[in-house]
This record gives C-alpha cells, sequence and structure tokens, in this order.
C-alpha cells in the first residue's frame, strides 16, 4: 500500500491511504526498463494527485504519461522577470517523495530550455532553443515575465531578439502555454503603475500577435511550487483543467487565501491584531485590521502552504498582499489609496 | 573596431539577462581576449519609478522582486532605509531574526551558486556517467569523511550505481538529455577525474533537496520563500501563544514549538552541509584547477557597506539599534585599495558617483547617486536582425548597456566574497579584529596559504584576487556565517573562544519584542519627520546593497527611491574617464586564453565566479529630477 500525505488542514496532516494500483502491462514493462522505482514513482504520483484532489484513478494515467519512451518536452523562457518563479519551482516537492525538482528534471518532464539551470550558453544556448522549438505542437512553453509590448523599445534583448519575437517564435509551434508568476499572468510589476516600459501579459501579447494556444495562468509572487509543477503535469495527463475568467486552474485557485485560512474564525469576533506583536498577534488573530488581502486574493497558501507546508503569510503574522491576482500592486486598496497596510473596505468582498 | 568573434548571448546560469561580446586574437582553434571586451546588460524594468508616490511601508515588497535571488536582502534593504528616514528602531529579537534569514540566504544562495549555476563549467557530466562507482566511493570517503547521504551511512559503490542509473534512464537512455544538453562536454578545459565528476555532480542533485530544507528558515519567520515578508519596524512575526499545532481553535503562529524546531534544523543542516560537502568540494576543485588562481583578476579595489550587526550591542531597546553598531559588524564596513590588499581604508559614501556615459540613460553623469537625475534613452541597436536586416551588435565606444557604472573616488570597485574576506582578513591585522576575522585568518592562511602538503593550496595571499579565489572566498565566508548562526566550538589556534550562535542567543530571547509599536504611527505623523534622506544598506551574498529613500513631509509618500545594487558594482560598463575604466568583469576578463573559440568555456567561468545577479543591476534613478540633498550616514561615519 502506497501511503500519501494529503492537504494540510487545520494544522494536521491528513493521510489518504492509497490502495495498490494497476498498471498496463506496457507501463510496467517501462518502468523496469528504465530502471526506476515503481513504489517511488507512484509515491510520487499520488502526491501529486492529492495535492490537485484529484482521484488516485488517474495516477495510472500520470504513469503512462510519465515513463513513455520519449519524456514531454517543456521550454521555461524568461523575459521581465525576477527569478523568483524559477527558485520558487526548484523548491517543489509535493509533501514525502513527491515531484521534486529533481525527479522532475530527471523522470518526468524533459526541461529543453531554461537559461538559470541549463549546460549550455550562448551560441549552444541558441541551438538547444531552435532544436527543442522546432516540433509542432512538441512542447509545453512555461513564461515567466512580462514581456515590453514595443518590440524595438531596447527594454528586453536576449540573443539580439525582442522580446516580441522572441516569445513568438517560441509560441509558434508550442502544445500550450503556461504563464507562471503574476508578471507573466497578468503584467505584474513591471506592470505597476506608471508600467515605464509597456510591459503586458502573455495573454495580451497573444492577443497583439494573433496566436491562439491553449493558455493556462500560474500567477503568484511567486506561485507555490507545487501549484506549478502539478499544473504542469496535470496538463500533460488529462489536458486543459477547468480554469476561470483569468485562465487559472480551479483546482488551486478556485477559492480564496481567506476562505481556508485557519485565522478566518477570528474574523467576525476576534480576536484582531491591531498592531504587530500584539497580544492578539501572538494569538493568531485575524490580520484584516493590519491590510489583509486574502478575502480577495485566489491562491492556495492557506490549504498547500509553502516550503514543505510548513508555513505560509498569515501563519506568519503578515497579511496577504494579494501577490496572485492582477494588478495587485495597484488595485487591491480603498479610496484611492494604494498599500499592503490599507485594510479593504467593508463591503468589497464576502466573507 | 574589430568584429568580435567572442559573443555569448544570453549568458546562462546567472540571474538575469546578459550579453558578453569580445575580440579574440586567434591562435589555433583557440584565442586571447583583448581590451575591447564589454558585458552589457539587455533588460530594463524600472522598479525605483513605479517606487515613487507609495507608501514607504511598501516600498520592501516591490523591491524585493527587483530579484527573486536576493529577495530578503532587498527587502530588508529597504526597510532599513525607511527606518533610517524615520528614526525609527527595531527590538533585538528583529536584528536576530534579520540577521538569520541575511545568513540563511547566504548559504542557501552561496551553495546553489557553486553547484548549480557554477560547477558545469568544471565538472563535465559526459564524463561523470563513465566513472567507475566504487572509485568516486572511496573518493567520497576521503573528500567527504562525515557526510552520509546514503539513508545516514557513507555512500558505497551501489549508491553511485543508482546515481548513474538515475541519470541514464531519465536523461541518456531516451537521448533526452534536457538542460544538460549541448554542454561543452569534452572541452579541453575540464579536467576533473570521472570519479571527481560524479562525485560532484552526485552533490549537485543532494544540493536540490538540502536546499528546499534550509528555506524554511524563511517560511517559520517571514511566512514563504521566495519573497518572505518583512516589515518596516521589526518583524512582522511573533512568538505563538499557542505552542502547539495551530488551529482553528487555538490559534497560533508559524513560532511554536514545531516551527522554531524547524528554523533550528535549518541552520543546522546549512553548517552541516557547508562543513562536510561544500568546503571540502571548493577545496579539492581548487587543488585541481589551481592555473585559475592566477586568471580573473580584478583592480584590486574593494568595497563593502558592512553587514550583520551584533544585537548584544544595543544598549536600550527601541531606543538605539544593532545598526548604530558599525564596529560589530561581521562583514566589515570599509575599503581596500590597490595594490595595498592587507590594508583598511574608511569609507565615505559621499565619494560613490555613477556614471552613464554607456549605460542608455540620459541625464547627469558621474555624480553622487543622490544628486543624480536620469531617465530611459536606448540608442542600441534595433533588435530582431530578420526585421532590421542588420546583425545585433553593441560597440563599446558608445552606449551599450542597461547597467550604471559606480565608481568610488572614481574608481571601479569589486564587490561581494573577496571583497568581505579580504576586508575581514585585513581588520584581523588591527586591534578590531573580531573572532570572525581571526577565524578568516586562520582559514586563509590554513586552507589557501598552507603547503598542499599539509591540506592547503600552496597559494599567494594575493591570488585570491582571482577566478578561483572568488569561489574560495565564497565559500569561506558561508562557513564563517553558517556557524555564526549555529554557533561554533572554540578555535584555540586561532585564539578564539566558543559561541552559542545567534539562533540561541535570539531562543533564549524569543518572548522579547518582535516589532516597534511606534513605527506606523511614526510614519503616518509625516509632517514632522526629519527632513533627511534614509540610506539603508546590508552586504548581500553579491555584495555591497544601498537603498535610499526621500519620504515627502507633505503626503507621507515616497518622493524619490534609488537602488546601487551588488552586480551594478561588478557588471556595470566603462565609464566616462580618459581612458575609461572598464568594470570588475570586463577587467577580469581581458587576457583570457580559450582553448575553442566556439565554446568559451572559460569566459564563463571568470563570468560565473561573479555569481551575476543582472535583474539587481538594472535600475533608473530619479527620473522627476529632484535631487537628494542630504544623505544620513551617521553610522558610516563612525567606523
Amino acid at each position: 500500500m502506497v501511503r500519501v500525505l494529503g492537504y494540510f488542514r487545520d494544522g494536521k496532516n491528513f493521510a489518504e491511504p492509497v490502495g495498490e494500483i494497476e498498471l498496463d502491462a506496457d507501463t510496467e514493462a517501462r518502468i523496469a526498463e528504465l530502471g526506476i522505482s515503481r513504489r517511488g514513482l507512484l509515491t510520487s504520483l499520488a502526491g501529486m494527485a492529492s495535492l490537485m484532489a484529484l482521484p488516485q484513478s488517474i495516477i495510472p494515467a500520470m504513469a503512462q504519461t510519465v515513463v513513455s519512451p520519449k519524456k514531454p518536452s517543456v521550454v521555461y523562457m524568461s523575459f521581465q522577470e525576477c527569478t523568483g518563479c524559477l527558485e520558487s519551482m526548484v523548491n517543489s516537492f509535493a509533501f514525502r517523495g513527491g515531484a521534486s525538482i529533481e525527479n522532475l528534471l530527471l523522470n518526468i518532464i524533459s526541461l529543453d530550455y531554461q537559461e538559470t539551470l541549463m549546460a549550455a550558453a550562448g551560441a549552444q544556448a541558441e541551438e538547444q532553443l531552435a532544436n527543442a522549438t522546432a516540433t509542432p505542437n512538441g512542447y509545453v512553453l512555461v513564461v515567466d515575465g512580462s514581456i515590453p509590448q514595443i518590440a524595438n523599445s531596447g527594454f528586453f534583448v536576449s540573443g539580439g531578439r525582442s522580446g516580441v519575437e522572441r516569445f513568438r517564435a517560441a509560441a509558434q509551434n508550442a502544445l500550450a502555454i503556461v504563464p507562471v508568476g503574476t508578471c507573466a499572468s497578468f503584467g505584474g510589476l513591471p506592470k505597476a503603475d506608471p508600467n515605464p516600459t509597456g510591459a503586458v501579459s502573455i495573454r495580451t501579447l497573444m492577443t497583439q500577435l494573433g496566436i491562439s494556444k491553449p493558455l493556462i495562468n500560474v500567477p503568484g509572487c511567486p506561485p507555490i511550487p507545487e501549484v506549478i509543477t502539478g499544473t504542469i503535469l496535470y496538463y500533460l495527463t488529462k489536458g486543459l483543467p477547468s480554469l476561470d475568467s483569468l485562465k487559472r486552474p480551479k483546482i488551486y485557485y478556485g477559492e480564496t487565501v481567506h476562505d481556508e485560512c485557519y485565522r478566518e474564525e477570528y474574523f467576525e469576533d476576534g480576536p484582531r491584531v491591531a498592531v504587530f506583536d500584539d497580544k492578539a498577534a501572538r494569538f493568531g488573530g485575524c490580520l484584516i485590521d493590519m491590510g489583509c488581502k486574502g478575502p480577495v486574493t485566489h491562491n492556495a497558501c492557506s490549504t498547500i502552504k509553502w516550503n514543505q507546508g510548513v508555513s505560509f503569510p498569515m501563519m506568519a503574522g503578515h497579511g496577504c498582499i494579494g501577490c496572485a491576482e492582477p494588478d495587485f500592486w495597484d488595485r487591491l486598496n480603498i479610496n484611492g489609496k494604494k498599500g499592503f497596510y490599507q485594510r479593504l473596505a467593508p463591503g468589497s468582498f464576502d466573507d | 573596431m574589430t568584429d568580435p568573434n567572442v559573443i555569448i548571448d544570453p549568458v546562462t546560469r546567472i540571474e538575469g539577462h546578459l550579453r558578453i561580446q569580445a575580440y579574440a586574437t586567434p591562435a589555433g582553434d583557440g584565442g586571447t581576449i583583448g581590451a575591447d571586451v564589454l558585458v552589457a546588460s539587455t533588460m530594463v524594468r524600472g522598479v525605483e519609478k513605479i517606487l515613487q508616490g507609495r507608501d514607504p511601508r511598501d516600498a520592501w515588497a516591490f523591491t524585493q522582486r527587483i530579484c527573486g535571488v536576493c529577495t530578503v536582502v532587498h527587502g530588508l534593504t529597504s526597510v532599513r532605509a525607511v527606518e533610517a528616514a524615520a528614526n525609527i528602531k527595531v527590538p533585538k529579537n528583529a536584528d536576530y531574526i534579520r540577521n538569520m534569514m541575511i545568513g540563511a540566504q547566504y548559504v542557501h544562495d552561496h551553495v546553489m551558486h557553486f553547484y548549480h549555476l557554477h560547477a558545469l563549467d568544471w565538472v563535465d557530466v559526459v564524463s561523470a556517467l563513465t566513472a567507475s562507482s566504487s572509485e568516486t566511493a572511496a573518493l567520497a570517503v576521503k573528500n567527504n569523511p562525515t557526510y552520509k547521504p546514503n539513508n545516514g551511512a557513507l555512500p558505497t559503490a551501489a549508491y553511485f550505481d543508482s546515481i548513474k542509473n538515475a541519470l541514464n534512464s531519465g536523461l541518456v537512455s531516451r537521448g533526452q538529455l534536457g538542460f544538460f544538453s549541448n554542454g561543452y562536454w569534452g572541452h579541453p578545459a575540464y579536467k576533473l577525474s570521472p570519479a571527481e565528476n560524479l562525485l560532484l555532480l552526485s552533490h549537485y542533485l543532494e544540493a536540490l533537496t538540502w536546499a528546499r530544507e534550509v528555506v524554511k528558515l524563511h517560511a517559520i519567520f517571514g511566512g514563504k520563500d521566495p519573497h518572505p515578508n518583512v516589515v518596516v519596524g521589526g518583524m512582522p512575526c511573533s512568538i505563538s501563544t499557542n505552542t502547539g499545532s495551530i488551529s482553528e481553535r487555538a490559534g497560533g503562529t508559524s513560532l511554536n514549538t514545531a516551527g522554531l524546531t524547524i528554523a533550528k534544523n535549518a541552520v543546522l543542516k546549512m553548517q552541516q552541509f557547508v562543513d562536510q560537502v561544500y568546503a571540502p568540494d571548493v577545496r579539492l576543485l581548487a587543488l585541481r584547477y589551481s592555473d585559475w588562481a592566477k586568471i580573473g583578476k580584478t583592480t584590486g579595489n574593494f568595497l563593502s557597506f558592512g553587514e550583520f550587526p551584533d544585537p548584544t550591542r544595543v544598549k536600550t531597546e527601541l531606543t538605539d539599534g544593532a545598526i548604530d553598531y558599525p564596529d560589530g559588524y561581521i562583514l566589515p564596513q570599509n575599503v581596500i585599495t590597490s595594490p595595498n590588499l592587507k590594508t583598511l581604508v574608511g569609507f565615505d559614501q559621499s565619494k560613490v558617483t555613477e556614471n552613464i556615459t554607456h549605460s542608455w540613460y540620459s541625464g547627469s553623469d558621474g555624480v553622487h547617486p543622490s544628486a543624480a537625475t536620469t531617465d530611459f534613452n536606448y540608442t542600441g541597436p534595433a533588435p530582431d536582425p530578420e526585421i532590421s536586416g542588420k546583425p545585433y551588435m553593441l560597440d563599446p565606444a558608445v552606449k551599450y548597456s542597461w547597467i550604471k557604472s559606480p565608481r568610488y573616488n572614481g574608481k571601479a570597485m569589486e564587490v561581494g566574497p573577496l571583497a568581505h574576506i579580504l576586508i575581514m582578513y585585513a581588520r584581523s591585522l588591527t586591534t578590531k579584529a573580531l573572532p570572525t576575522d581571526k577565524l578568516v585568518k586562520y582559514y586563509v592562511d590554513r586552507w589557501w596559504s598552507g603547503s598542499t602538503a599539509s591540506g592547503g593550496l600552496g597559494l599567494a595571499y594575493e591570488d585570491l584576487n582571482s577566478t578561483m579565489g572568488r569561489i574560495f572566498c565564497r565559500m569561506l565566508e558561508t562557513k564563517i556565517i553558517a556557524d555564526q548562526m549555529a554557533g561554533r566550538p572554540a578555535v584555540s589556534a586561532a585564539g578564539v573562544t566558543s559561541f552559542t550562535g545567534w539562533y540561541n542567543q535570539y531562543y533564549a530571547n524569543r518572548t522579547g519584542k518582535y516589532f516597534n509599536p511606534t513605527a506606523f504611527a511614526k510614519l503616518a505623523s509625516y509632517a514632522t519627520l526629519p527632513d533627511k534622506v534614509g540610506f539603508g544598506f546590508t552586504e548581500a551574498p553579491r555584495g555591497a546593497l544601498g537603498h535610499w529613500v526621500k519620504i515627502s513631509r507633505s503626503t507621507g509618500m515616497i518622493e524619490n527611491y534609488q537602488c546601487i545594487v551588488a552586480s551594478q558594482w561588478n557588471a556595470g560598463p566603462r565609464d566616462g574617464a580618459s581612458p575609461p575604466n572598464p568594470g570588475p568583469y570586463e577587467t577580469a576578463l581581458m587576457g583570457h586564453k580559450l582553448a575553442r573559440l566556439n565554446q568559451p568555456l572559460e569566459v564563463l567561468r571568470t563570468i560565473h565566479s561573479f555569481d551575476p545577479c543582472i535583474g539587481c543591476a538594472v535600475h533608473i534613478l530619479d527620473p522627476e529630477g529632484k535631487p537628494l540633498v542630504e544623505v544620513d550616514i551617521n553610522h558610516a561615519t563612525r567606523c
């Protein structure tokens, strides 16, 4: 029996027992041929399925995907970014032997282009990019960072090409496009007022360029690592997940951070934190008066949590700054006042 | 200008976007790089422009996103700048936690830099796959005798077999090398034996697991990593009154018994990995590549703003603060000028200027950052040769980078681990020597300068100014900082007594204050704020980092915000002097001998030895044209 830890709720791990998993003969043969641990692989996949709240019946299909003779190719390109998204992805784990980055890179996907990790540089990197993007519908294109809308502005050039043209070329043959992080999903920090470089999101740029491809936004500044890897794995196994109007997977972004926060209990009747480190803060009271944007922010911070489930912003005493929402640098405020410590206007959200 | 025959764009395994162009005088397949080498950043966002008019309490979150790798230091530099502007002092616990968060960032960053960004310049992955597992196991026992990654035991031949199998089944047998594709495998500059290559490659993989564990410290105190939360006035976290698990009924914070144990284990795991794996691996690498201690030298001028204040020096909490006692900084606030690598010179921030002669900005040039007024002015070539019809080529005679060139007293300065170690060594020779300075001297004398027969490298002190010296100094400062967090025993040979460590000092004080309750109120009564510019600083893992903030006394919002960032000092272009002074990256690359012009591995070795962080290096200053008149440098003038 493969036993997997699922969501953390109420400070407790709930263990989801996973029964014996039957795989088709081809998949079993591939596992043997590759010499990888069957148990290790299934535990890992069960962990991913659990995080996505998917039934264990999906595990055989996931196994089939990841041991296929040709691993799915992922091309990861960076534009106006800070590398925080990649740092986050490298922290991916998925509870107890899940899709750790090592596992992901060695066994699950072929990361054919990623500038921060790849061995090749310069001409060899460019050649690698050309090879990796040559086959129609041959790869998932992951993008972090926004892109300056005007190609010849000089605000983004890499390998002698503008962000616009670099993206256009890479998008051409992509199976699907996964903007990772709030910059790629919605424009993020570069697009914050007054948007000095004319930065736009990937979705906006695709409209401008007339590129029509399946698109899954994975916002967050940065996104939770398991949300990044889980989204990629879900797409490779089952195709497009159910998306909301902002193209976010509902499995991760369906609820607000407030909905699942353990401090939500104290929203109505207190205790509420009035000053950092006050009595209510030490108790773990509601942070709404400290400007918490949890009630209007859709993300999985309070369920999956961060860094192997050890904490999340409110658990460590600071309100949510809303980092997975479009234009959170400017929009989540009251009375025209911007600010992470400005209280949300009463009535501006459903409790 | 001769057409460049060495172009690396994109430079990979760095943070950000960087282009290198050089002309190498050919010899056989290779050649020697000449003086027209240029290093250019080709991406800009304009973060400081975005900050204008915002709440100064929010600035940390914006500046963190200058760089997701340097996230903690930018956040805390910003917080310190706002605290300096409003005379806000923070409690001791906040300084302990800030020290540990910055320290954890050093250890995490430096280890990941060595294994994940730099190692592939020295380690041939294809050769590693041909290694004998039993030879590798024997080497592991010799090189890393206390490291037990094999389920708590020393690695065996079977253990290395399993690593080779994982690489073979995962990458090679499917013909999908993924992120290892198209490396310079088999290049004649690779010198390690197959077993050495496999050993270091196994540590590459293990360091990924380790890194995920140690960043938990940031999650406990800051809620998440990358981009943990910090706050002006202290830390947003508080000790939990519920020491057990958090729950909807019992409440609680991540600073409960379990959380503090996680943080403690993180500092212990950092120290262990540095002592057992990173330090011996660097010494092994340096022994095999000791010729790289003669390559990659800069002009010999070094600068450090200072970092890691000593909270025990605070006299009256919330009246004065650790940051007010620069004599206690582990990394000193000093300058070293060529050729006197063992002589400390006082740091005077009024001697800092910023130069834009070769940077894509218009406005003032060669003046103090507080008086600079600049804006975007892209005059480079049009990108996209298929559209423009011309190759994209930069010209060192004109503007060619989004990075500005800071100068100190008119000189280009190298910042970062090499600067830190030289400056600590120099202080060890003075009456102000801290125990950590004595340890630096002890380890440099033993591990770097000591004879190879006694386990050293047999290299001259001056040779620390080199590509290998940077790698060695990065490792050594990581050890010093890891020990500072976790505690260390006495080293009598160095004349140093034992130290309990910041974690234990914090733990003993954990029920004390975390936040100054008057901080936000002070900022709210903005009309009464002192009329000054707040200067916040840290020594980031990549070197001197400064933020300057001016808060409006009529709106309480940010009037002006400026950053001078570590990689800017190192990666900046030439300045406007005659003849122009190149930046440290450019200086270090001149004269490099390449074995193959079309595989410029040697250039990557030296560039990566600086640990480029280019997102950090690019920013703009004061587009509104309001000079900053007064800079608060009380801490600077006192040391």
